[in-house]
């Protein structure tokens, strides 16, 4: 069997000493994590591992001897040899490695005093496979697919997932350094001096209070929100077809994550933190962006100015449409006196529409200003905000879609009806299917009297029809665009793929390993370098769940809804978060 | 070492390097035939003398600016995602296999597949149209059910060595398979 030692890159300079680091169960390999120097007190070494043992839920031990001579420390082997007596393992490693060579040496003795050998012997089927690691990189890196380690799963985890979680997880003993005055001298990858920076460490401590502050605002909104007259029916109606209230409600959601005190435990966790935060602060940031343009030069004023005028636009063009549809449309020839109803009963609502336009022209100026300042919110908020302002201002093109859509929807399913009773057939309800029947004569007589009646009169119900489902189609296509847009923004998980470019060893999918060269009696050498996600991995791994507007009917279901007459709501939100 | 004449399923040289680090690790690099200049030189004439015929017919000189634009944006592409310079398999004994693809612009791309998900490596073949192509390719297992087989991986997809080239790497790894079982 091949035996797998994962040494730090940090103590390939090390002083001698101890090897501390953890057999992987179930697998015949070692991770070495630190190497304790001289001089030590067994004793006191013993004491520190089980210690450190009841911290980290890691089984450190000491794992064999590491001897990297310098000038007059000759004659350490047969010291390090005795250790092994001191130490009792299954298995003692010995490493050692002479200045100006690169390869090392290893042996491996068995507790029943054979020794391994690494050398190509005839009976060499025992072999050493020596893996250097980066630590730090390892220790700070998450394998994915993540698998919490905390949690009970069937399979076992494999030798790479288990380095990985080891290095992770002895955080603990990577406190004490050589440096410092303790009774015990380690050597790993603080050693090499990393920096850390004061202004994280500032932040960190201070975002705590800051949370606490947030958290008690929140429970403030929540209690608003609980008012009972928000929940009355039509107030409730209106909250859940107006975005805004949506794109709000959904936030505070997140807020209530992001904000709470508790700090992240798992893996997952700390990334959905960290990307609704990110996320946050760009749709913020983007938000006062957009103020600071639109505020500037007095752009909203001018906005607002114009929103009268081009409403008086649409009106007046929905009305020579009107006119058009009301004389000979596209060379069609229309039953007068429908058309002349139908197109009187549309005008009058676009004179009404107008008379309301210019009843609040005066304060428009004052409310877009106001409403224009809630944009601080973020850019999400400003996007909700303009799909709602559309909604409103084509809510006659709404209305005439409904009516529109129910005349034709009655005359569709009046003239079935009446066809089976042209054919003689009836629709059973009870067995719902169509059956035949016998009718009186009078019955068939008033029957194909109506049928001929809607018959044609149905050519200038459905032109109508088309014309305002079109307009409708129009207005739901450009809301469906800004939905989407919003939808993006809220789930696009931006500090997850900040890690993925900045420190691509944090998301990792796995290792690749380059062979060393070496020179010949050593063991086999390989680097181990962290295969970093890729991108569209990381997306999907790491979107945050949305309240996503999809399509609620596939394209033919809604071409046959069209055709029949029923109402059509393209855009379904679903009500739940998906996961 | 080893290096003989191989040719690829269409009948373009490609060389095969064996090098043995160890009596368990083995490493097998197929290289490609290099992007050929004349085919290069051939494409780009052809698209620009292209564009001044339409430039010609226009008198607008975007048709110009935008053809040396789509050529050079073409070749970048060309030379970071599509042209592979050597495939590479590195096996080791009892802690798994490794594939390597270099592209002509130097980006590697990696994968690593551990030994308790590696059942083996055989050659399969594969009939497309009139020709019945050989690949060597890994079954993967899942280390829950070690008897069946979830997915295969076909190796040197790019480079594409013939039954020869196939054979002599097959026998390399499954005697280090053997010795890991």
């Amino acid at each position: 069997m091949v035996l797998k030692i994962f040494f730090p890159q940090c103590c390939n300079t090390a002083d001698s000493g101890l090897l501390v680091g953890r057999w992987i169960p179930g697998h015949n390999s070692a991770v070495v994590l630190a190497v304790i120097h001289y001089p030590f007190i067994p004793g006191q070494v013993k004491k520190y591992l089980s210690e450190l043992q009841s911290q980290t839920q890691v089984d450190l031990t000491v794992l064999g001897s590491w001897s990297m001579p310098k000038e007059g420390q000759e004659g350490m082997d047969s010291f390090l040899k005795d250790l092994s007596t001191i130490f009792p393992q299954k298995s003692w490693i010995q490493l050692s490695r002479e200045i100006g060579k690169t390869g090392f040496t290893c042996q491996v003795v068995q507790n029943n005093g054979k020794l391994l050998q690494d050398q190509e012997q005839k009976n060499g089927d025992d072999k050493i496979i020596l893996i250097h690691y980066d630590q730090r990189k390892v220790m700070l890196s998450q394998l994915h697919p993540v698998q919490d380690v905390g949690q009970k799963s069937d399979v076992e985890p494999s030798e790479l997932r288990l380095v990985f979680q080891t290095a992770a997880q002895s955080q603990p003993l990577f406190f004490l350094d050589k440096y410092d005055d303790g009774p015990l001298k380690l050597t790993h990858w603080q050693s090499e001096g990393r920096e850390a920076s004061i202004i994280a460490e500032l932040l960190k401590q201070a975002s705590v209070p800051v949370c606490i502050f947030l958290t008690w605002l929140l429970s403030l909104w929540h209690w608003l929100c609980s008012f009972r007259i928000l929940y009355l029916r039509p107030v409730l109606f209106i909250s859940s077809k107006l975005s805004t209230c949506v794109q709000s409600g959904y936030r505070a959601v997140h807020f209530q994550t992001v904000f709470s005190p508790k700090k992240a435990t798992t893996h997952m966790d700390f990334m959905r933190k960290a990307n609704t935060f990110v996320s946050f602060l760009v749709d913020m940031a983007l938000g006062l962006l957009l103020i600071s343009w639109l505020y500037r030069e007095n752009r909203i004023s001018k906005l607002a100015d114009t929103l009268v005028p081009v409403a008086d636009r649409v009106a007046k063009e929905l009305q020579e449409l009107l006119e058009w549809l009301m004389g000979a449309p596209a060379g069609l020839k229309m039953n007068r006196a429908l058309d002349q109803v139908l197109g009187r009963f549309f005008l009058y609502h676009i004179h009404l529409w107008i008379s309301y336009i210019h009843l609040m022209s005066p304060f428009i100026e004052r409310i877009l200003w106001y409403v224009g300042l809630s944009a601080c919110l973020g850019l999400t908020f400003a996007l909700s905000i303009l799909s709602d302002i559309v909604a409103l201002l084509t809510f006659h093109i709404y209305c005439f879609y409904v009516y529109g859509a129910r005349l034709y929807c009655l005359k569709i399913y009046g003239l079935s009806s009446l066809w089976r009773l042209f054919r003689g057939k009836k629709w059973n309800v009870l067995r719902q299917r169509v059956d035949s029947c016998s009718y009186d004569l009078d019955q068939l007589f008033i029957g194909t009297l109506l049928f001929t009646i809607l018959l044609f009169l149905l050519p200038t119900t459905a032109l109508y029809y088309l014309v305002f489902t079109l307009l409708r189609l129009v207005v739901v296509l450009f809301q469906g665009v800004i939905h989407l847009s919003v939808d993006f923004i809220n789930s696009f998980p931006l500090f997850a793929i900040g890690l993925r470019i900045c420190r691509p060893y944090r998301l990792a999918e796995g290792v690749k390993f380059k062979v060393l060269c070496q020179e010949p009696g050593s063991p086999l050498h390989l680097m181990m370098e962290i295969n970093p996600l890729k991108c569209s991995a990381v997306l999907q791994c790491y979107r945050t769940p949305t309240y996503s507007c999809y399509p609620k009917d596939s394209w033919a279901a809604l071409c046959k809804k069209l055709f029949v007459g029923e109402l059509i709501y393209p855009w379904k939100q679903k009500t739940t978060k998906t996961d | 070492m080893a290096e003989e004449e191989f040719t690829d399923i269409n009948g373009n040289s490609i060389s095969l390097d064996c090098q043995s680090h160890s009596a368990f690790c083995r490493e097998f690099t197929v290289t490609s035939p290099k992007l050929s200049l004349r085919k290069v030189m051939i494409y780009t004439c052809f698209v620009w003398l292209f564009a001044y015929a339409v430039f010609f017919f226009t008198e607008n000189t975007t048709v110009l600016s935008s053809a040396i634009i789509l050529t050079l944006a073409g070749m970048m592409i060309h030379i970071h995602f599509v042209k592979v310079d050597h495939e590479t398999l590195l096996i080791i004994g009892s802690l798994g296999v490794q594939l390597s693809s270099s592209y002509a612009s130097g980006r590697e791309s990696t994968i690593f597949i551990e030994m308790n998900k590696l059942k083996d490596i055989v050659i399969n073949e594969a009939v497309y149209m009139h020709s019945i192509i050989y690949y060597l390719c890994i079954l993967i297992k899942d280390p829950a059910d070690p008897e069946t087989v979830t997915s295969v991986v076909p190796l040197f997809p790019s480079s594409k060595p013939r039954l020869n080239c196939l054979v002599q790497m097959y026998r390399s790894c499954q005697e280090i398979l053997a010795q890991s079982r």
